[in-house]
């Protein structure tokens, strides 16, 4: 292989991972703030139990979220270094602002918030806990700024003499129409996935008839919790699905498979295309719905991934313009009925959970949910790899390719070596952090340390 | 003074701020297993830098991340050029987080003395590849034409570097230790100091070596040798206040024994970044390396604004925790 592709095996390798662990670390620690909200407010006992209960999981999870973190800051300079040069003017404003902001906050904040129990009075306390929360969101905040340029240009003019972005509208970059969907989008979907894994590790409790007043009173905050988070996820996704469009059509047309232009354009449920990417060789599909669901009327016309080729040809030269579709298609699918499938269950956890009583097919309910943490990861998982495939073969939308963005310098056996190296700590870090999550959050509620 | 000079003179500051408090941080890892085989008094000697490391650890985070922001072509023929080496302090400091927080949640002794191992090489092997990267920028590497270092890994293992790098293992363990003599209590910190008057020996030596090495090895003295001398009184004078049980002192002087070297450093290479060992030409320097100057204006409004604001809370931080730790089950914080 070379240093191109094994570049980005590695960029996904280590960026999928390191999106294992950030979404529960947006939504758990704005959960853990209310929760000891409620604590400093009612003087509940049970709520400080609460807050530490699920600040373990919290911490095993931030943990491995934050070394993981320093690769995606370093891998630009190290693996990508063309690209850095290029985008340095734009993309290391919100990389620092995001370290001078949001990593120093969140990074302080949870040393007091672990050792300030007895330090610290209880308004302190939970300060604490809201600036590690507000923290951790800034730094999505920052770093989905400097994502968006790459998603949506804006602020920005060339370098007539190096060819160069230079920023020239630095409040452009920040309210990016794309920073605007996008953020609440990622915000939302760490609440729904948090609210998933608190209910999927309560479940198990309430199966065993294990300290129910604590773990009901869990699972009904987080099923409220998930409950919002879904569909609101859902919601904006729909919009950010219209926005794309008209700002990314062909990573839209490659998410439905969706060859040709078409007026009133129709929706795909299940599509095999054929190896060339131009065409269906077997499909199921809903006249007019694809029009409906981007116009809210059944008719407009979506062009199609064919016609799109042809433009991008005409504008930037000859080439291939077609992300991988069955990649993004298949992703596309697995966001959208995980996310369907999690707003259907958060909602029977609210309605099911107000009386306690799990019985007949509630109690398989409860069985079933313990494994339904894994929708949301799923769900995230496929939205980043649509959202950075799908802008195949750009690594700028419009302004920079993948293939002129890599190192140099950097030779394909010293990419193989660091690839090899982040897959097997990043593998078996992940398979510890899972065996001690399940380890604290089906043990005691309370554990001496 | 210019925007390019600010930022040149803020990268100095983050810096200075990541080698001081990461110094003391990472001594303590390199110590922590040989001070104590006992559970209890581990975790003391772990719990001094607790709540700390990780804010600690944004200091190096800001400091590349300012690096991109100001000077993105130092930050790519940088960090592309070292990328083994930086592949290797990566994979060392993942060890490092993990084990800080993951070693107490097993009550297992071959699960914890793991994560000792893991604590006491995510230390060590970040402390002596700064070390070589800094040895490397004093002395200048094959940079070309295009901003690009292609030599790879083993040139920069040359014995300058590597003498740097053994030079900042050795100062940080002794500052750790200074950290530690005024964190820990008793016999805990006795062993600290015993072991940290080695290190010190060991760093002085070192230093002074590679203090006359440097002056015939690179022209860093034109514009370091007064930071660079204040360092060495520094230096000489935390092993006498160490020797004479002032703890206090002595931190305050392995601290400013970093403080100094770090400006030694950058004042040495000023208007310079990454200096090229080919041609003068290719040298980076903080004009043909920086950002736009909006680009510029714009980061300098946000760092006057919150790297105040940082210093306060983490200062408070330590205020809060301020006090010796016990090396006693009853009060420790697993």
């Amino acid at each position: 292989m070379n240093p191109l592709s094994l570049a980005r095996w590695q960029f996904a390798v280590v960026t999928i991972y390191h999106f294992f662990y950030v979404p529960l670390t947006l939504g758990l620690a704005i959960f853990i703030a209310i929760i000891e909200t409620k604590y400093v407010r009612t003087g509940d006992e049970m709520y400080k139990k609460m807050a530490k209960f699920w600040g373990k999981i919290f911490l095993i999870n931030f943990a491995i979220g934050v070394v993981t973190g320093i690769v995606q800051e370093f891998q630009f300079g190290m693996n990508w270094s063309e690209y850095s040069r290029f985008m340095g003017d734009i993309f290391g404003a919100p990389l620092a602002i995001e370290a001078l902001l949001a990593f120093y906050m969140e990074s302080t904040f949870i040393g007091l918030w672990v050792f300030g129990w007895d330090k610290l009075t209880k308004k302190q306390h939970l300060a604490a806990a809201w600036m590690v929360a507000i923290g951790s969101n800034l730094s999505a905040l920052w770093i989905l700024i400097a994502n968006s340029f790459m998603q949506n240009p804006v602020g920005y003019t060339i370098d007539p003499e190096t060819g160069r972005v230079l920023m020239s509208d630095f409040a452009a970059l920040v309210f990016n129409p794309n920073v605007m969907i996008q953020f609440p989008h990622v915000l939302t979907s760490g609440v729904a996935l948090a609210g998933f894994v608190v209910m999927a590790f309560s479940a198990w409790h309430l199966l065993r008839k294990h300290e129910v007043t604590f773990f009901l009173r869990s699972f009904r905050m987080a099923a409220f919790y998930a409950l919002v988070g879904s569909v609101l996820v859902g919601t904006i996704g729909h919009f950010q699905g219209q926005y794309l469009v008209e700002q990314q059509p062909m990573k839209m047309a490659v998410s439905e498979a969706h060859w040709n232009t078409e007026d009133p354009a129709s929706l795909s449920l299940f599509t095999i295309g054929n190896w060339e990417q131009t065409e269906d060789v077997f499909s199921i599909r809903i006249p007019a719905l694809l029009s409906f669901m981007t116009y809210n009327r059944p008719y407009g016309e979506i062009k199609g991934i064919n016609e799109l080729q042809e433009e991008f040809e005409q504008t930037y030269g000859p080439g291939d313009y077609v992300p991988p579709v069955a990649l993004n298609y298949w992703s596309f699918r697995t966001m959208i009925g995980a996310g369907g499938a999690m707003i259907l269950l958060a909602f029977l956890g609210v309605l099911w959970s107000k009386d306690g009583k799990f019985d007949g097919k509630k109690e398989l309910y409860l069985k079933a949910m313990v494994y339904a943490a894994a929708l949301p990861y799923l769900a995230v998982s496929t939205g980043w790899i649509l959202t950075e495939t799908g802008r195949w073969p750009w690594i700028v939308y419009g302004l920079q390719k993948i293939e002129d963005a890599v190192s140099p310098n950097v030779p394909a056996w010293n990419v193989a070596f660091s690839l090899a190296i982040m897959t097997v700590i990043y593998t078996i870090f992940t398979i510890v952090a899972y065996k001690l999550a399940i380890k604290y959050g089906t043990g005691e509620i309370e554990v001496s340390h | 003074m210019d925007l390019n000079t600010i930022w040149f003179i803020l990268v100095t500051i983050l810096f200075i701020g990541f080698f001081f408090l990461e110094g003391f941080d990472y001594g303590v890892g390199i110590l922590m297993p040989f001070l104590s085989k006992e559970d209890n008094e581990r975790r003391a000697v772990i719990n001094t830098i607790g709540p700390h490391w990780d804010g600690n650890e944004v200091w190096m985070i800001t400091a590349g991340g300012a690096l991109f922001a100001a000077f993105p072509h130092v930050y790519a023929t940088l960090f592309s050029g070292f990328y083994l080496a930086l592949v290797l302090m990566l994979a060392a400091l993942i060890l490092r987080g993990l084990a800080f927080e993951y070693r107490s949640l097993r009550d297992d002794p071959v699960w914890r003395n793991r994560w000792d191992w893991a604590i006491f090489t995510g230390s060590l092997v970040p402390a002596l590849l700064w070390g070589v990267t800094v040895g490397n920028l004093m002395r200048g590497f094959a940079i070309d034409a295009d901003m690009n270092y292609w030599g790879g890994l083993f040139p920069l293992l040359n014995t300058y570097s590597l003498l740097a790098g053994f030079v900042f293992v050795a100062l940080f363990t002794a500052h750790g230790a200074n950290f530690l003599a005024l964190k820990l209590e008793g016999d805990l910190a006795e062993r600290a100091k015993k072991f940290g008057f080695q290190a010190w020996i060991v760093a002085t030596v070192l230093a002074v070596l590679f203090l006359i090495w440097t002056f015939f090895e690179t022209n860093i003295m034109a514009q370091g040798l007064i930071p660079a001398l204040l360092a060495a009184v520094a230096l000489l004078l935390a092993g006498w206040y160490a020797k004479s049980g002032k703890d206090g002192l002595a931190f305050i002087m392995t601290s400013l024994t970093i403080v100094f070297t770090t400006i030694m450093v950058f004042a040495g290479l000023f208007p310079r970044i990454l200096i090229s060992s080919i041609d003068a030409a290719y040298t980076l320097n903080i004009y043909n390396a920086s950002a736009s100057p909006y680009s510029l204006k714009v980061m300098t409004i946000v760092a006057a604004i919150f790297v105040p604001v940082v210093l306060v809370y983490q200062i408070w931080t330590y205020k809060v925790f301020s006090g010796r730790i016990k090396a006693d089950p009853e009060t420790l914080i697993y």
